[in-house]
């Protein structure tokens, strides 16, 4: 745990890489109701040089503690459906257990393509 | 009814996809709870952020087992976050919900990219997979 010497090292310590990180990724987490992950991950891989399944494995922990932060903060703010949330979040924490498992099995390219396009078709519908 | 089906069963499919891909399942979670029940833009993504927890709870438990945490760093990105959530939340409720929405699914197809050029990116150096 040096500050020098690893692959994608901008020469800052790396205590505040991890700062300036969480601090991206809970602005990106509370703006749109995701984990942050997808700016945590690339930049823990770019600019920390974790690999990237540490990188992944990291990011999750983090996030634990940023969406805690985040329903707090919307709660007060008296956003939060808690019905809503225990509909689409229970059954996600049961697929989660699959996803993890089949990470580490298989490959997931296709799978992963398959994916992108999903997400680019509801992204483009949302956006027009 | 078959909306509220259909609403647990892309629950649950946020959770598989979350595992896989290594996001928070929000990405899935906040179009599911806007477009399948009908919530604000802003009520869907405060409420993704509490359906996430548990999903992401047991991701980062079956990563610890798998010894990839590294736990300085998760916990120093983690408390920083903290900081940049009181940000967001403060320009996340300035927005309109139409700018929320579209911001989102620029997000989306941002997001879409990422993780064709994952996919693309691991089959040319075979590093995972075949």
């Amino acid at each position: 745990m040096k500050g020098g010497g690893f692959r994608g090292d901008l020469g800052f310590p790396r205590g505040l890489q991890f700062v300036a990180i969480g601090i991206v990724a809970g602005l990106f987490s509370a703006l749109f109701g995701v984990g942050g992950g997808i700016v945590a991950v690339p930049l823990l891989v770019f600019v920390a040089g974790l690999d990237l399944r540490s990188a992944t494995a990291t990011s999750l922990a983090a996030i634990g503690v940023i969406a805690l932060a985040g329903t707090v903060s919307y709660a007060a703010h008296g956003r939060v459906d808690i019905g809503a949330a225990a509909l689409v979040g229970l059954p996600g924490m049961a697929g989660a257990l699959v996803g993890t498992a089949l990470q580490q099995r298989i490959s997931v390219r296709v799978l992963s393509l398959g994916f992108a396009a999903l997400l680019a078709g509801v992204g483009i519908k949302l956006l027009v | 009814m078959a909306t509220l089906a259909l609403v647990a069963l892309a629950g649950l499919a946020g959770g598989v996809l979350a595992g896989l891909f290594g996001v928070g399942g929000g990405i899935v979670y906040v179009p599911a709870l806007a477009l399948g029940l009908g919530l604000s833009q802003l009520d869907a993504e405060a409420t993704s952020l509490l359906a996430i927890l548990p999903t992401v709870l047991v991701g980062a438990a079956s990563q610890h087992r798998y010894g990839n945490v590294r736990w300085r760093a998760g916990v120093i990105v983690g408390l920083a976050g903290v900081a940049g959530v009181q940000a967001g939340v403060l320009i996340a409720l300035q927005l309109s919900d139409d700018a929320l929405r579209r911001l989102f699914g620029a997000l989306m197809v941002a997001v879409a990219l990422q993780v064709a050029w994952r996919a693309l990116r691991t089959a040319h150096n075979g590093s995972v997979g075949r």
